[in-house]
């Protein structure tokens, strides 16, 4: 999915294309339709600018009718950076995404623990199993009420939480002050994910580490359960 | 001279009398207020290097690779495989001195339009910054200001910063060096020239509205500083990284639409320089109608219009045919395009408002008939270095040394910018050089920016030189083959002798430098006046240079890779201690002679190293440089996260110039046990003398008896915040 000001785009096509070798078509978000996709990406950026509020001006494109409708049909849907800012502004997934607590921007290697292996994008992996995929922004900082967050944890929402290469989860590896260490969650049924970190920079061991394929591997496989 | 001139109107565009002469002989009468201050933008020392001009031709700028040379947008190296690498360094110093933020934002936004104007996709943001010391406010204000604003536009533009360095000097304290640099790559056939071949063709005016900012921008960065310069603000412009994303988007475009033939950056000195240079490049003329161009805000001149710096503009000629496909490009990108005028053959550039002409200059004078200056030289006199004291506490000193701000850990900084987006960033900021893959190849892009002040305060021709050298070794450290030079001279005020004297030996020393490693100079930039009430920045020279790794498997890591290599330092140790950071430490007087370059050692150095990695031979690889030899194994230790046990190094000097001197031509590298022979080997047949130092391991930095540091603490002096 393209917004103008999206950069992460190419990235993640070349993750997907040039990695995995599937195939790959770019949304212009002044589309109405997104008829015969089975996999959609919000890639990060700067969409708008970030101007009035990250992912508040994204959310009003045109495409993001059919995207709502793709994701409450059970399409696989995933967001990254950006695009989890702008899944949240769309009310596909609770809660908010505030300044890193540090008033920083941070571009870095972190490690992530998996908590569910139930969303789409975690098939592959297991409870407790640690990613190291780099994060960079300046607004991840996840928020939401307690009672969200309690039934987010009930639910099984929580997909990532920022930890110690070791899977500790302690407030020394929290990049940017989310509650609960939380990095990525899912809506109720697990078909749409929003996450900070960036899973299509960790597909090379060239580029520093390919822990983010299992992401892309699992959301492949998912859609391979449902067509059979 | 007309008796009418009134000194203060050319003072105000910072003519002087000779040059107002030269204006009335070229266009034959008296210029009115607009063409005044249109001579006077293009005249400037930043515009026009009247001052550098001469200078710069001793550079060498042709070799077999070199595609596009100085004098475009950018310099385009051929890197095989159909592409070119297209880059360029500027200055911002000016308006980052008085707004930080902004004026460092928009020299990022400045080089990258330089780039994408070429044609090329900007894959990389490198930049280098001087500072005043931290402990006063104003320093810190402008260095915050500058970092928060490098990141603000690169990070929103989705092009990484892998790479540059930070230095602080008490010399920049009213002066702020701020150095950028952008690489992109392109392929042959669509690397662009930004010049007008065809009457007829249409101007079209593309992106942001034309404001009120930044009017003069151009003069304002040819003239000495005062304390009135924050009256200037208004000259600063203000930055739109996400209008600039996509400026970018769709000239890249629009560049492989054929009917398009020029695509031209706006940037020192508005539409006047933009719309003049890409006329003259390809000896026509131009016609532009000010009407025509969108505004920000009612009641701007057209002396406004033809000088407004407002950002992110672009021109782009078309044939007549060609400009509704060029529309639908900018349709697409939601961005506004006018069509201001029109390609002519008359040699001139003629201003239209309300019908009326009302500027009408010939370009040759506009462009190219600035009087050069050829102000008078002095040079320094040498001094002795001063004797210092011996190490008492080399401990101690390391400890100290590795903690001060121009040697401690850049993580803080470079964490704040994005160096990974685009998927290439194989070795990120924070090491000698960075390295990109190039996209769809398995070659490798090596960037780096260096630059050392206080050798050149030293000596500015020695101290050039060094920079040179330096930035080649930083270069071959990653296994990668120095192919071409981009430079940011930043000096004071040329009318001080003294100043006029450094500019001269510095390009003296950069043009040797090149000419010894054979390396093109294919792009740069000269920032003078950077003097404030009076007082001079320390003379910068800043060289950035890029290397070509034809395969990407053999990239060389700077950190130690595993307990039990062997570690050597390559290069020969002499007694030069002036102008190191130890002696900055010590509270040394700046004097004596700098470290030296042999260009004989480090021809056979590099060419050694590219020898050694490209069989395999070394493990890591780490230039030896600010600080001496025990940070360079400090810094290798700390990257790999890996001790070392040296039993003592001998040498033919000091020991205070075996630990901390800065000579030149040295590196460290580290091996396999079986490999050493090889090592050895190879060394001798390159004729370049190698010392073994120690053994990888452990937990501690051991030297002799005289250093046991555990990795934890010297982590935790490194790791001091800025």
């Amino acid at each position: 999915m393209v917004f103008p000001g999206t950069w992460s785009d190419r990235d993640c096509a070349h993750a997907v294309l040039d990695v995995l070798q599937e195939p790959v078509r770019y949304i212009d978000h002044r589309e109405q339709s997104v008829d015969g996709l089975e996999l959609i990406i919000l890639p990060g950026g700067f969409s708008y600018g970030d101007y009035l509020r990250c992912g508040a001006i994204a959310r009003f494109a045109p495409v993001m009718e059919a995207v709502a409708d793709f994701a409450n049909r059970g399409g696989l849907v995933l967001g990254i950076c950006n695009g989890f800012q702008i899944l949240q502004e769309a009310r596909l997934l609770p809660g908010a995404l505030l300044r890193n607590a540090s008033c920083e921007f941070r571009c870095e290697w972190v490690h992530l623990r998996v908590e569910q292996s139930n969303s789409a994008f975690t098939l592959d992996s297991r409870p407790g199993q640690v990613l190291r995929i780099p994060i960079s922004h300046g607004e991840g900082n996840f928020f939401a009420e307690p009672e969200t967050l309690d039934a987010l944890e009930r639910n099984g929402q929580v997909v990532f939480r920022y930890c110690a290469p070791d899977g500790r989860v302690t407030a020394d590896w929290n990049p940017n002050g989310s509650a609960r260490n939380i990095a990525g969650i899912s809506n109720a049924h697990g078909n749409v994910v929003g996450m900070m970190p960036h899973p299509e920079r960790a597909c090379e061991a060239l580029l520093g580490g390919d822990d983010g394929l299992i992401l892309f591997r699992s959301a492949i496989h998912a859609l391979a359960r449902v067509a059979v | 001279m007309p008796a009418v001139i009134d000194r203060s109107a050319l003072a105000a565009v910072a003519l002087d009398e000779e040059e107002y002469g030269a204006i009335v002989g070229a266009i034959g009468r008296d210029p009115n207020d607009l063409e005044i201050g249109m001579f006077g933008a293009l005249w400037s020392e930043h515009c026009a290097y009247k001052t550098s001009k001469a200078l710069l031709r001793q550079l060498p700028t042709e070799g077999p690779h070199v595609l596009q040379g100085p004098g475009e947008n950018a310099g385009a190296v051929d890197i095989g495989d159909g592409l070119a690498v297209v880059f360029k360094i500027e200055s911002h110093n000016h308006p980052s001195a008085i707004e930080p933020y902004q004026g460092a934002a928009t020299g990022v936004g400045g080089i990258l339009r330089d780039v994408f104007a070429m044609g090329a996709r900007p894959i990389a943001i490198l930049d280098a910054l001087r500072f005043g010391p931290l402990d006063s406010g104003r320093g810190r204000h402008l260095f915050e200001g500058v970092v928060a604003g490098i990141g603000g536009y690169g990070n929103c533009f989705g092009c990484p910063t892998v790479g540059g360095e930070v230095y602080f000097d008490e010399g920049y304290a009213d002066n702020p060096i701020v150095n950028a640099m952008c690489v992109g790559l392109v392929r042959h056939e669509r690397l662009r020239r930004a010049s007008a071949d065809r009457a007829g063709d249409v101007v079209l005016l593309v992106g942001a509205d034309t404001g009120r900012d930044g009017i003069h921008g151009a003069t304002f960065a040819s003239v000495e500083m005062d304390e009135r310069s924050g009256e200037r603000r208004p000259a600063v412009q203000v930055g739109n990284p996400f209008l600039e994303k996509l400026l970018c988007e769709a000239c890249l475009q629009l560049n492989e639409l054929d009917g398009v033939t020029a695509i031209q950056d706006l940037g020192a000195a508005g539409l006047t320089s933009a719309a003049g240079e890409l006329a003259h490049r390809g000896r026509c003329g131009i016609d532009i109608d000010v009407d025509r161009v969108s505004r920000r805000e009612q009641g701007m001149s057209a002396y406004d219009v033809m000088l407004s710096e407002s950002q992110e503009r672009m021109l782009i000629l078309v044939r007549p045919d060609a400009e509704a496909s060029a529309r639908e490009v900018f349709d697409h990108f939601e961005l506004h395009a006018d069509r201001i005028g029109t390609i002519t053959g008359s040699g001139r550039m003629r201003v239209r408002e309300h019908g009326i002409v009302v500027a009408d200059v010939p370009l040759k004078a506009l462009i190219d008939g600035v009087p050069l200056r050829a102000p008078a030289a002095a040079f320094a006199e040498k001094r002795l270095a001063p004797v210092m004291p011996l190490v008492e506490e080399p401990e101690a000193i390391l400890l100290d040394l590795i903690a001060s701000p121009n040697l401690r850990s850049r993580r803080p900084i470079y964490r704040t910018y994005d160096h990974q987006v685009q998927d290439n960033t194989v070795i990120g900021p924070g090491f000698d050089a960075a390295l990109l893959r190039v996209p769809a190849t398995n070659k490798g892009l090596a960037l780096t920016t260096d630059g050392n002040s206080r050798y050149v305060a030293l000596d500015p021709c020695e101290g050039t030189r060094a920079a040179v050298a330096e930035a080649a070794r930083n270069i071959v450290c990653t296994g990668a083959r120095p192919i071409a030079v981009t430079n940011c001279l930043n000096f004071g005020n040329p009318e001080r002798p003294q100043v006029f004297g450094q500019l001269q030996e510095s390009v003296r020393g950069l043009a040797e430098a090149c000419r010894a490693l054979e390396l093109p100079v294919v792009s740069g930039n000269v920032s003078l006046y950077n003097e404030t009430s009076e007082r001079n920045i320390p003379p910068t020279p800043v060289i950035g240079m890029v290397g070509l790794l034809d395969d990407l498997s053999h990239r060389c890591p700077a950190g130690f890779q595993d307990d039990g290599d062997i570690v050597f330092l390559l290069g020969e140790t002499r007694e030069e201690l002036a102008g190191s950071e130890y002696f900055r430490l010590l509270g040394a007087p700046l004097e004596g002679r700098p470290p030296i370059v042999s260009f004989e050692a480090e021809r056979r150095l590099q060419t050694a190293m590219l020898d050694s990695i490209g069989r395999g031979v070394l493990r890591c690889a780490h230039d030896v440089s600010e600080g001496g030899l025990l940070i360079a194994l400090a810094e290798s230790a700390l990257y790999g996260g890996r001790g070392l046990r040296c039993p003592g190094i001998a040498g033919p000097v000091s020991r205070e110039a075996t630990y901390f001197g800065e000579s030149q031509g040295r590196i460290v590298v580290s091996v396999a046990p079986r490999r050493v022979p090889e090592l050895q080997k190879l060394m001798a047949k390159h004729h370049v003398p190698l010392q073994a130092i120690g053994v990888v391991g452990g937990e501690d930095l051991q030297v002799g008896s005289d250093i046991r540091i555990s990795l934890d603490t010297l982590r935790q002096a490194w790791e001091t915040a800025f």
